[in-house]
Protein backbone atom coordinates (compact mmCIF):
# COMPACT_ATOMS: atom_id res chain seq x y z
CA UNK A 1 0.00 0.00 0.00
CA UNK A 2 0.99 3.31 -0.80
CA UNK A 3 2.65 4.73 2.81
CA UNK A 4 0.94 8.11 2.05
CA UNK A 5 -1.75 6.55 2.05
CA UNK A 6 -1.62 4.48 4.88
CA UNK A 7 -0.29 7.14 7.25
CA UNK A 8 -3.16 8.67 6.51
CA UNK A 9 -5.65 5.65 7.40
CA UNK A 10 -3.47 4.73 10.59
CA UNK A 11 -3.56 8.35 11.70
CA UNK A 12 -7.38 8.55 11.24
CA UNK A 13 -7.94 5.34 13.25
CA UNK A 14 -5.75 6.64 16.25
CA UNK A 15 -8.20 9.94 15.97
CA UNK A 16 -10.62 7.66 16.13
CA UNK A 17 -9.93 5.39 18.94
CA UNK A 18 -8.57 7.16 21.34
CA UNK A 19 -10.33 8.61 24.29
CA UNK A 20 -9.25 11.51 26.51
CA UNK A 21 -6.86 13.63 24.92
CA UNK A 22 -2.99 13.73 23.98
CA UNK A 23 -1.39 11.32 26.75
CA UNK A 24 -3.60 8.61 26.05
CA UNK A 25 -3.07 8.81 22.60
CA UNK A 26 0.65 8.50 23.23
CA UNK A 27 0.29 4.98 24.26
CA UNK A 28 -1.78 4.26 21.36
CA UNK A 29 0.92 5.76 18.48
CA UNK A 30 3.33 4.17 20.66
CA UNK A 31 1.82 0.70 20.19
CA UNK A 32 1.13 1.66 16.61
CA UNK A 33 3.71 3.30 15.10
CA UNK A 34 6.93 1.54 17.34
CA UNK A 35 5.75 -1.79 18.08
CA UNK A 36 3.25 -2.67 14.73
CA UNK A 37 4.89 -0.66 12.01
CA UNK A 38 8.21 0.10 13.38
CA UNK A 39 7.97 3.31 11.87
CA UNK A 40 9.76 5.17 14.30
CA UNK A 41 12.07 3.38 17.49
CA UNK A 42 11.71 3.53 20.95
CA UNK A 43 14.07 5.97 21.76
CA UNK A 44 12.30 8.25 19.04
CA UNK A 45 9.45 7.95 20.60
CA UNK A 46 10.52 9.22 23.94
CA UNK A 47 11.67 12.35 21.69
CA UNK A 48 8.77 12.71 20.17
CA UNK A 49 6.94 12.66 23.74
CA UNK A 50 9.25 15.25 25.15
CA UNK A 51 9.33 17.22 22.19
CA UNK A 52 5.26 17.05 22.53
CA UNK A 53 5.30 18.22 25.77
CA UNK A 54 7.89 21.03 25.31
CA UNK A 55 6.04 22.81 22.52
CA UNK A 56 2.39 23.99 22.57
CA UNK A 57 -0.19 22.34 20.76
CA UNK A 58 -2.16 19.36 20.53
CA UNK A 59 0.14 16.68 21.60
CA UNK A 60 -1.50 14.22 18.65
CA UNK A 61 -0.93 16.48 16.42
CA UNK A 62 2.63 17.23 17.49
CA UNK A 63 3.14 13.18 17.36
CA UNK A 64 1.35 13.09 13.87
CA UNK A 65 3.61 15.48 12.14
CA UNK A 66 6.80 14.12 13.96
CA UNK A 67 6.09 10.69 12.97
CA UNK A 68 4.22 11.48 9.10
CA UNK A 69 7.37 13.72 8.42
CA UNK A 70 9.79 10.88 9.92
CA UNK A 71 8.56 8.58 7.36
CA UNK A 72 7.12 10.74 4.46
CA UNK A 73 8.60 14.03 4.57
CA UNK A 74 5.91 17.18 4.29
CA UNK A 75 3.15 15.37 2.36
CA UNK A 76 3.77 12.42 5.16
CA UNK A 77 3.54 14.91 8.07
CA UNK A 78 0.55 16.88 6.22
CA UNK A 79 -1.64 13.69 5.73
CA UNK A 80 -0.73 11.47 8.91
CA UNK A 81 -1.99 15.06 10.88
CA UNK A 82 -4.75 15.50 8.56
CA UNK A 83 -5.78 11.94 9.39
CA UNK A 84 -5.68 13.08 13.29
CA UNK A 85 -7.85 15.52 12.78
CA UNK A 86 -10.72 14.25 10.37
CA UNK A 87 -12.55 11.96 12.81
CA UNK A 88 -12.94 14.73 15.66
CA UNK A 89 -13.84 17.04 13.14
CA UNK A 90 -16.48 15.22 11.77
CA UNK A 91 -17.92 14.06 15.01
CA UNK A 92 -18.22 17.79 16.62
CA UNK A 93 -19.56 18.75 13.84
CA UNK A 94 -22.58 16.33 14.07
CA UNK A 95 -23.02 16.85 17.82
CA UNK A 96 -22.68 20.27 17.69
CA UNK A 97 -25.62 20.74 15.08
CA UNK A 98 -27.88 18.69 17.69
CA UNK A 99 -27.10 19.54 20.58
CA UNK A 100 -28.92 22.85 21.24
CA UNK A 101 -32.09 20.54 20.44
CA UNK A 102 -31.23 17.47 22.67
CA UNK A 103 -30.48 20.10 25.35
CA UNK A 104 -34.16 20.83 25.36
CA UNK A 105 -35.10 16.99 26.49
CA UNK A 106 -35.32 17.54 30.56
CA UNK A 107 -33.92 14.31 31.29
CA UNK A 108 -30.86 15.64 29.52
CA UNK A 109 -30.59 19.24 30.74
CA UNK A 110 -30.70 17.79 34.08
CA UNK A 111 -27.75 14.97 32.98
CA UNK A 112 -25.74 18.90 31.94
CA UNK A 113 -26.57 19.97 35.02
CA UNK A 114 -24.80 17.73 36.51
CA UNK A 115 -21.93 17.07 34.21
CA UNK A 116 -21.41 21.10 34.67
CA UNK A 117 -20.40 20.10 37.84
CA UNK A 118 -17.81 17.33 37.39
CA UNK A 119 -16.30 18.95 35.10
CA UNK A 120 -15.23 21.71 37.20
CA UNK A 121 -14.05 18.93 39.93
CA UNK A 122 -12.39 16.95 36.65
CA UNK A 123 -10.22 20.07 36.13
CA UNK A 124 -9.09 21.25 39.57
CA UNK A 125 -8.17 17.14 40.00
CA UNK A 126 -5.96 17.50 37.02
CA UNK A 127 -4.30 20.31 38.31
CA UNK A 128 -4.25 18.58 41.57
CA UNK A 129 -2.25 15.64 40.04
CA UNK A 130 0.04 18.17 37.67
CA UNK A 131 1.02 19.79 41.46
CA UNK A 132 1.71 16.51 43.15
CA UNK A 133 4.10 15.62 40.37
CA UNK A 134 6.16 19.36 39.95
CA UNK A 135 9.20 19.19 41.57
CA UNK A 136 9.22 21.07 44.92
CA UNK A 137 11.30 23.45 44.56
CA UNK A 138 10.80 27.19 45.63
CA UNK A 139 10.92 28.53 41.88
CA UNK A 140 8.16 26.36 40.42
CA UNK A 141 5.95 26.98 44.09
CA UNK A 142 6.70 30.68 43.52
CA UNK A 143 5.47 31.13 39.72
CA UNK A 144 2.49 28.76 40.05
CA UNK A 145 1.29 30.61 43.32
CA UNK A 146 1.67 34.08 41.86
CA UNK A 147 0.21 32.77 38.56
CA UNK A 148 -3.23 31.45 40.76
CA UNK A 149 -3.24 33.80 42.58
CA UNK A 150 -3.02 36.67 39.48
CA UNK A 151 -5.34 34.84 37.84
CA UNK A 152 -8.21 34.65 40.89
CA UNK A 153 -7.82 38.95 40.61
CA UNK A 154 -8.37 38.80 37.28
CA UNK A 155 -11.44 36.67 37.43
CA UNK A 156 -12.76 38.21 40.50
CA UNK A 157 -12.03 41.87 39.49
CA UNK A 158 -12.89 43.98 36.23
CA UNK A 159 -9.29 44.22 34.85
CA UNK A 160 -8.41 42.94 31.81
CA UNK A 161 -5.45 40.70 31.70
CA UNK A 162 -5.22 37.75 29.32
CA UNK A 163 -4.03 34.54 30.77
CA UNK A 164 -1.31 34.72 27.61
CA UNK A 165 0.06 37.88 29.48
CA UNK A 166 0.50 36.06 32.46
CA UNK A 167 1.93 33.29 30.47
CA UNK A 168 4.36 35.48 28.51
CA UNK A 169 5.58 36.76 32.21
CA UNK A 170 6.41 33.80 33.77
CA UNK A 171 8.58 32.71 30.42
CA UNK A 172 10.66 35.74 31.30
CA UNK A 173 11.23 35.23 34.40
CA UNK A 174 11.76 31.70 33.83
CA UNK A 175 14.95 32.66 31.29
CA UNK A 176 16.17 35.40 33.94
CA UNK A 177 15.89 33.00 36.40
CA UNK A 178 17.53 30.24 34.57
CA UNK A 179 20.46 32.33 33.33
CA UNK A 180 20.68 34.25 36.59
CA UNK A 181 21.45 30.51 38.18
CA UNK A 182 23.52 29.42 35.80
CA UNK A 183 26.18 32.58 36.34
CA UNK A 184 25.51 31.57 39.70
CA UNK A 185 26.52 28.11 39.48
CA UNK A 186 29.79 29.07 37.22
CA UNK A 187 31.17 31.41 39.80
CA UNK A 188 30.71 28.92 42.43
CA UNK A 189 33.06 26.31 40.26
CA UNK B 1 -14.92 39.24 10.29
CA UNK B 2 -16.11 35.91 12.23
CA UNK B 3 -14.01 33.75 10.39
CA UNK B 4 -11.04 35.72 10.46
CA UNK B 5 -11.39 36.60 15.02
CA UNK B 6 -12.10 32.69 15.07
CA UNK B 7 -8.71 32.05 13.07
CA UNK B 8 -6.98 33.93 15.16
CA UNK B 9 -8.34 33.39 18.49
CA UNK B 10 -7.92 29.54 17.91
CA UNK B 11 -4.23 30.45 16.85
CA UNK B 12 -3.39 32.00 19.47
CA UNK B 13 -4.46 28.93 21.43
CA UNK B 14 -2.31 26.38 19.90
CA UNK B 15 0.92 28.85 20.38
CA UNK B 16 0.38 28.69 23.89
CA UNK B 17 -0.96 25.58 25.04
CA UNK B 18 1.19 24.18 26.51
CA UNK B 19 0.65 21.21 29.00
CA UNK B 20 -1.65 19.54 26.55
CA UNK B 21 -5.42 19.90 26.37
CA UNK B 22 -6.13 21.27 29.99
CA UNK B 23 -3.60 23.92 29.49
CA UNK B 24 -5.56 24.94 26.54
CA UNK B 25 -8.75 25.04 28.69
CA UNK B 26 -7.88 28.64 30.61
CA UNK B 27 -7.02 30.15 26.94
CA UNK B 28 -9.92 28.71 25.39
CA UNK B 29 -12.36 30.46 28.35
CA UNK B 30 -10.59 33.69 28.22
CA UNK B 31 -10.90 33.80 24.05
CA UNK B 32 -14.52 32.74 23.86
CA UNK B 33 -16.07 34.70 26.56
CA UNK B 34 -14.04 37.79 25.50
CA UNK B 35 -16.03 37.67 22.83
CA UNK B 36 -18.75 36.40 23.82
CA UNK B 37 -18.79 33.87 21.43
CA UNK B 38 -20.52 31.17 23.87
CA UNK B 39 -21.35 31.47 27.44
CA UNK B 40 -19.79 29.71 30.15
CA UNK B 41 -22.37 26.78 30.94
CA UNK B 42 -22.11 26.08 27.03
CA UNK B 43 -18.60 25.98 27.21
CA UNK B 44 -18.41 23.43 30.46
CA UNK B 45 -20.81 21.38 28.23
CA UNK B 46 -18.40 21.32 25.73
CA UNK B 47 -15.45 20.33 27.57
CA UNK B 48 -17.39 17.23 28.58
CA UNK B 49 -18.47 16.77 25.14
CA UNK B 50 -15.04 16.81 24.39
CA UNK B 51 -13.68 14.52 26.63
CA UNK B 52 -16.34 11.91 25.93
CA UNK B 53 -15.69 11.72 22.08
CA UNK B 54 -12.36 10.40 20.57
CA UNK B 55 -9.65 12.88 19.44
CA UNK B 56 -7.39 15.77 20.36
CA UNK B 57 -9.75 17.76 23.24
CA UNK B 58 -8.55 21.03 21.52
CA UNK B 59 -9.46 20.15 18.09
CA UNK B 60 -12.87 19.05 19.41
CA UNK B 61 -13.31 22.63 21.10
CA UNK B 62 -12.32 24.56 18.09
CA UNK B 63 -14.50 22.69 15.73
CA UNK B 64 -17.42 23.05 18.44
CA UNK B 65 -17.17 26.77 18.83
CA UNK B 66 -16.68 27.36 14.81
CA UNK B 67 -19.39 25.29 13.93
CA UNK B 68 -21.85 27.35 16.34
CA UNK B 69 -20.70 30.30 15.59
CA UNK B 70 -20.09 30.10 12.23
CA UNK B 71 -21.19 26.82 10.43
CA UNK B 72 -18.29 24.38 8.80
CA UNK B 73 -16.07 27.21 7.13
CA UNK B 74 -16.05 28.33 11.03
CA UNK B 75 -15.45 25.00 12.42
CA UNK B 76 -12.79 24.44 9.81
CA UNK B 77 -10.99 27.81 10.21
CA UNK B 78 -10.87 27.07 14.30
CA UNK B 79 -9.67 23.94 13.53
CA UNK B 80 -6.75 25.12 11.45
CA UNK B 81 -5.68 27.91 13.57
CA UNK B 82 -5.52 25.67 16.83
CA UNK B 83 -3.76 22.86 14.70
CA UNK B 84 -1.42 25.22 12.74
CA UNK B 85 1.12 26.28 14.80
CA UNK B 86 1.89 22.44 15.89
CA UNK B 87 2.56 21.27 12.40
CA UNK B 88 5.08 24.37 11.66
CA UNK B 89 6.78 23.97 15.22
CA UNK B 90 7.42 20.44 15.11
CA UNK B 91 8.45 20.70 11.59
CA UNK B 92 10.82 23.67 12.15
CA UNK B 93 12.28 21.49 15.12
CA UNK B 94 12.36 18.97 12.47
CA UNK B 95 13.98 20.14 9.42
CA UNK B 96 16.29 22.77 11.33
CA UNK B 97 16.67 23.25 14.95
CA UNK B 98 16.74 20.60 17.04
CA UNK B 99 19.13 22.14 18.94
CA UNK B 100 16.53 24.68 19.73
CA UNK B 101 15.31 22.58 22.26
CA UNK B 102 18.24 22.35 24.42
CA UNK B 103 18.85 25.95 24.37
CA UNK B 104 19.28 28.45 27.50
CA UNK B 105 16.52 30.49 26.47
CA UNK B 106 14.19 27.99 25.61
CA UNK B 107 14.45 25.60 28.86
CA UNK B 108 14.55 28.84 30.89
CA UNK B 109 10.89 30.12 29.49
CA UNK B 110 9.79 26.41 29.89
CA UNK B 111 10.96 26.79 33.68
CA UNK B 112 8.52 29.50 34.14
CA UNK B 113 5.73 28.24 32.04
CA UNK B 114 4.87 24.91 33.47
CA UNK B 115 4.17 26.16 37.14
CA UNK B 116 2.25 28.65 35.32
CA UNK B 117 0.01 26.49 33.23
CA UNK B 118 0.07 25.01 36.56
CA UNK B 119 -1.41 27.28 38.29
CA UNK B 120 -3.81 28.96 35.49
CA UNK B 121 -5.35 25.00 35.58
CA UNK B 122 -6.01 25.37 39.52
CA UNK B 123 -7.90 28.69 38.95
CA UNK B 124 -10.10 27.33 36.05
CA UNK B 125 -10.89 24.25 37.97
CA UNK B 126 -11.83 26.76 41.33
CA UNK B 127 -13.44 29.34 39.61
CA UNK B 128 -15.87 26.54 38.05
CA UNK B 129 -16.16 24.30 41.18
CA UNK B 130 -17.01 27.72 43.27
CA UNK B 131 -19.80 29.27 40.81
CA UNK B 132 -21.58 26.10 40.35
CA UNK B 133 -22.04 25.89 44.15
CA UNK B 134 -22.51 29.90 44.80
CA UNK B 135 -23.98 31.05 41.17
CA UNK B 136 -24.41 34.63 42.46
CA UNK B 137 -21.56 36.26 44.65
CA UNK B 138 -23.34 39.29 45.36
CA UNK B 139 -26.46 38.04 47.04
CA UNK B 140 -24.70 34.86 48.37
CA UNK B 141 -27.10 32.81 47.31
CA UNK B 142 -25.59 28.41 47.59
CA UNK B 143 -27.20 25.86 45.00
CA UNK B 144 -27.71 23.42 47.55
CA UNK B 145 -28.35 21.06 44.49
CA UNK B 146 -24.64 21.60 43.05
CA UNK B 147 -23.11 21.20 46.60
CA UNK B 148 -24.66 18.13 46.94
CA UNK B 149 -23.23 17.04 43.69
CA UNK B 150 -19.92 18.27 44.29
CA UNK B 151 -19.59 16.45 48.10
CA UNK B 152 -20.67 13.38 46.28
CA UNK B 153 -18.29 13.25 43.62
CA UNK B 154 -15.37 14.28 45.81
CA UNK B 155 -16.24 11.57 47.84
CA UNK B 156 -16.05 9.04 44.64
CA UNK B 157 -13.30 10.65 42.96
CA UNK B 158 -10.91 9.77 46.55
CA UNK B 159 -13.09 6.32 47.02
CA UNK B 160 -12.44 5.09 43.81
CA UNK B 161 -8.84 6.06 44.40
CA UNK B 162 -8.02 4.50 47.33
CA UNK B 163 -9.48 1.21 46.72
CA UNK B 164 -8.30 0.65 43.52
CA UNK B 165 -5.08 3.17 43.24
CA UNK B 166 -6.07 4.06 39.74
CA UNK B 167 -7.54 6.99 38.55
CA UNK B 168 -10.63 7.52 37.93
CA UNK B 169 -11.27 7.75 33.68
CA UNK B 170 -12.63 10.99 33.37
CA UNK B 171 -15.31 9.68 31.25
CA UNK B 172 -16.01 7.64 33.92
CA UNK B 173 -16.13 10.79 35.86
CA UNK B 174 -18.26 12.72 33.62
CA UNK B 175 -21.26 9.38 33.42
CA UNK B 176 -20.93 9.62 37.35
CA UNK B 177 -21.84 13.41 37.23
CA UNK B 178 -24.54 12.83 34.38
CA UNK B 179 -26.64 9.93 36.43
CA UNK B 180 -26.17 12.26 39.96
CA UNK B 181 -27.11 15.34 37.67
CA UNK B 182 -30.61 12.94 36.81
CA UNK B 183 -31.28 11.67 40.36
CA UNK B 184 -30.90 15.30 41.88
CA UNK B 185 -32.56 17.38 39.44
CA UNK B 186 -35.43 15.15 38.46
CA UNK B 187 -35.99 13.46 35.34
Amino acid sequence: MNILLELFLMFMKIGLFTFGGGYAMISVIEDICVDKKKWITHEEMMDVTVIAESTPGPIAINCATFVGYKIAGFFGALLATIGVVIPSFIIIFCISSFLDNFLEITIVANAFKGIKVGVGILILNVAINMIKKMPKKKFPIVIMTSSLVAMIIITFTAIKISSITIMLMAAIIGIAYYRIEEKYYFRRN
Amino acid sequence: MIYLSLFLAFLKVGCFSFGGAYGAIPLIRDMVLSHGWIDEERLTYMIAVSESTPGPIMVNMATYIGSTKAGILGALVATLGVVLPSFCIILLIMVLLKKALNSVYFQGALKGLKPCVIGLILSTGLHMVITNCIPDMSKVYIDMKALIITAFLVLVLFGYKRKTSRKMSPIMLIMISALSGIIVYGV
